[in-house]
């Protein structure tokens, strides 16, 4: 890695503002021809907006050994992976947890470490189902906060990097625009649907979009599943166990089947994969977050397999650890990226927004 | 791929010499025939696929909206075009039959993997009659390579063609050297598909003159025209003027080689351009850029030193695309001169005297705005404002190579032409036989076209050959 991040992207960036030829490729590029001098503002918004589908990489004719020495893909990468770090509140913990798998796989063992003391400690033996391992109130006063201090600190990192990019007020058409983008990954899409260049070189590829709306979905209907949960417990009064025809089990049970595919796919995927087109340093971290996303999606499912069996409070422990380690850990893991690529997503809408019929000859 | 010596035991049809875009259209027409096809590229992996790996599009002829081309684009139009910059030196026939056969050209591209992409910003001029490929020439040429993997065709990289050994009227076999390693392999049939040569400097400066030695070459460094020499050296005919080659005046702090497209300046006609003693010698705005950049290589060409100094003010800097080196800039012109090496006193008389013979009108960048100089010469016509607005910028300008005119006569069957008549199985397509086409000046996407057009003529000629 170049030890100014921003400073290499910004040198890559010039030249490619002077060539134009990927203009095509995804939304970074028609970003980039709109301006001559690039601010550190300017850098950080381009790296976010990279889905590093490295379809510029393959199509330059500048790469190394050529002395312009050009990898935007790794470039933007490194300059993302840096202003994460900058942007997470407190920032320690995001140099911490995106560049060490090593701190991820420790995060999940204090929090299966702390689920299992806690049913210990609070297992009443009363209530039905999960509610006789670990009391209502108990499960409530781990998980409340780690959902809420996350979103807290998400809301910090997203403010600062709206302050640095230079975001004007959110209208909803911007973040319909963002959510419209992510829901297809068009920006993985190669600009004309034929997909990235991840596993398989410079041929086009689209597993690696599917494999991710796979764990996207997949994500979604199981955070679905629990909120829904959520309300027929509280609006209802109906408590857990529920049966399989009912929106907690029907959101759930194929949600967590697409998480797992997703992430247990992309972690296949990724060991076919150039480590130098993306930020080198981060690669152990990434991978322990795909792991960590398919242990929390195997071990939902095995808890709803297994339930009522021996094993069933050694899986409550497991699965309730690593969502507590997943959620405690997005605003300074992998999982941060897809908040910043949405506030990417919406920043580049405005642009969009603000210059149509706007471009220079 | 096994080493040279084993391609050498194996039974090939037809051999490919070259790895550009002109090469895998032959490769792959004659592949799709059925012929067993062996690609031998000069160049390294990373930087296979010649000059075409700096092209952007094709010139494509259509006869209404085409792929990701508007409107319609005749023959005679394009014909016109052609004439227009080769001023007649082109070979009628083979112009139009190369205009006509470019439109279903562009489908069996597609059909090849290449895409395409409407106009890049910056070109809108050219959407009516190029076609943009997604990614650029890289991009084409990596869809050629994977279509050609598909189909079973060999390629070996880094294996230069020495000699392509004749016995009368036919070819016989090659002589190739890899790293140490040397063979001699042999098939049915040859297309020579290897590119000019540009990029051998010592024969650029027998051709030219000396002052060729500071030229820069704006393609690959692999094209130096080993397979042409030796094809002439045999007796083949030649077209094109052998000492001519296409030069443009870009930056003049680009590589020696391999410079391509971010290396090009078009502040030219917004400024004044003087060479190494500080004097002006051309009408920078004689008319817009895309027409006049070709002449700036030989104006360059021919100043003290081969170098010349684009000189502007801060009013001018927001109207070209970027450079990919930023300019000198300083508050004084003097400073300036300074900073460019030359002599700060010579260019602020210079830029006194052009900006006393400026006069006052409407000032219009993107066409003919008729502001011109009064009683300066030489003068400037258009775009004539005076350079008074400081932070003042300059660029240094050289010519650059994109390529060399002298090339293999063809037939309008790509058949190479030997000293007694037609070779019998010998084909030839892109730059290396471009001069029969292309004799003078320059169409922006029609080296693209010739080789498209002749590669798929040549492969399909030498299968039927090896059939």
């Amino acid at each position: 890695m170049r030890p100014d991040p921003i400073g290499e992207a910004r040198r890559q960036i010039e030249i490619c503002n002077a060539c134009r030829y990927c203009e095509g490729y995804c939304a970074v590029f028609p970003a980039i021809t709109v301006q001559k001098s690039f601010a550190d503002g300017d850098i950080v918004q381009l790296a976010n907006l990279c889905h590093n589908c490295r379809g510029c990489y393959y199509a330059c004719q500048y790469v190394p050994p050529h002395e312009f020495a050009l990898n935007l893909p790794a470039a933007l990468a490194e300059a993302r992976l840096e202003s994460w770090e900058r942007f997470a509140w407190p920032g320690g913990l995001a140099r911490l947890f995106q560049r060490s798998g090593g701190a991820v796989a420790l995060a999940l063992g204090l929090g299966v470490a702390l689920l299992f003391a806690a049913i210990r400690a609070f297992g009443t033996g009363e209530g039905e189902g999960f509610y006789a391992l670990l009391g209502h109130s108990a499960m409530v006063a781990i998980f409340l906060p780690a959902f809420l201090l996350p979103l807290l600190a998400l809301g910090v990192g997203l403010r600062r990097y709206w302050r640095e990019v230079g975001g004007a007020p959110l209208r909803l058409a911007d973040l319909r625009a963002a959510l419209k983008n992510a829901a297809s990954l068009r920006n993985l899409g190669g600009g004309q649907g034929q997909g990235c260049n991840f596993e398989a070189g410079d041929r086009f590829s689209d597993r690696r979009r599917r494999l991710h709306q796979a764990a996207l979905y997949g994500f979604l209907l199981c955070f679905a599943a629990t909120a829904s949960a959520t309300v027929m417990l509280y609006i209802f009064g109906l408590e857990a166990p529920y049966g399989f025809l009912t929106p907690p089990k029907l959101l759930g049970v194929p949600g967590g089947l697409l998480l797992a595919a997703g992430s247990g796919g992309l972690l296949w995927l990724k060991r076919k994969t150039p480590k130098e087109l993306g930020a080198p340093s981060a690669w152990s971290a990434e991978n322990a977050f795909s792991a960590l996303l398919f242990f929390v999606a195997v071990s939902g499912l095995a808890l709803y397999a297994l339930g009522g069996t021996v094993a069933e409070a050694a899986l409550l422990a497991l699965h309730l650890g690593g969502v507590a380690a997943l959620f405690l850990l997005t605003p300074y893991s992998k999982m941060a990226h897809g908040f910043y690529r949405l506030a990417a997503l919406a920043r580049d809408a405005q642009r969009v927004r603000a210059g149509a019929g706007d471009r220079p000859g | 791929m096994g080493g040279l010596r084993d391609l050498a035991r194996e039974d090939w049809d037809i051999l490919v010499v070259g790895g550009g875009n002109a090469a895998l259209c032959a490769a792959l027409t004659a592949a799709e025939a059925g012929a067993r096809v062996l690609i031998l590229e000069a160049a390294p992996k990373v930087y296979r696929g010649g000059n075409s790996r700096h092209t952007r599009n094709f010139r494509c002829m259509h006869s209404g909206p085409l792929s990701v081309l508007t409107d319609r684009y005749g023959e005679d139009e394009y014909y016109d075009d052609l004439i227009r910059v080769t001023g007649g030196e082109t070979d009628p026939n083979l112009a139009r039959m190369t205009i006509r056969a470019s439109e279903e050209c562009l489908p069996w591209m597609e059909a090849r993997g290449v895409r395409f992409q409407p106009s890049l910003s910056g070109t809108l001029s050219l959407s009516r009659t190029n076609a943009f490929f997604l990614g650029g020439g890289k991009a084409l040429v990596n869809a050629y390579y994977n279509s050609a993997e598909d189909l079973g065709v060999g390629v070996a990289y880094e294996a230069e063609v020495t000699h392509v050994a004749l016995s009368g009227d036919a070819f016989s076999h090659l002589s190739v050297r890899q790293g140490d390693e040397a063979a001699e392999i042999g098939a049915k049939a040859v297309v020579l598909a290897s590119g000019g040569f540009q990029s051998d400097i010592d024969w650029l400066a027998r051709a030219w003159g000396p002052a060729a030695r500071n030229f820069l070459i704006r393609g690959t460094p692999y094209n130096r025209g080993v397979v042409l020499r030796d094809m002439l050296d045999q007796g083949a005919r030649s077209v094109g003027d052998p000492t001519q080659c296409h030069a443009v005046a870009i930056d003049g702090r680009a590589p020696k080689f391999d410079g391509g497209i971010v290396t090009r300046l078009d502040c030219v006609p917004f400024s004044i351009v003087v060479n190494a003693e500080g004097d002006r010698f051309y009408d920078e705005g004689e008319d817009v850029w895309p027409k006049r950049y070709a002449i700036w290589g030989r104006l360059v060409a021919g100043q003290p030193g081969q170098v010349a100094y684009s000189i502007i003010d801060a009013k001018a800097m927001d109207l070209f695309m970027p450079s990919v080196f930023p300019p000198e800039r300083a508050e004084t012109v003097e400073a300036l001169g300074a900073k460019l090496g030359l002599a700060g006193a010579k260019l602020a008389a210079t830029v006194a005297a052009f900006n006393a013979a400026c006069r006052d009108g409407p000032f219009a960048p993107t066409e003919l705005d008729g502001r011109g100089t009064e009683g300066l010469s030489p003068p400037k016509t258009n775009w004539a404002r005076p350079i008074n607005t400081p932070p003042y910028y300059g660029y240094q300008l050289r010519p650059g190579v994109t390529f060399t005119y002298l090339g293999l006569q063809v037939s309008d069957a790509a058949r190479v032409q030997g000293a007694a008549g037609p070779l019998r199985n010998v084909w030839a397509a892109g730059e290396i036989m471009a001069g029969s086409i292309l004799g003078k000046g320059y169409l922006a996407g029609f080296g693209m076209t010739i080789g498209t057009v002749f590669g798929r003529i040549a492969g399909r000629e030498a299968a039927r050959h090896a059939a």
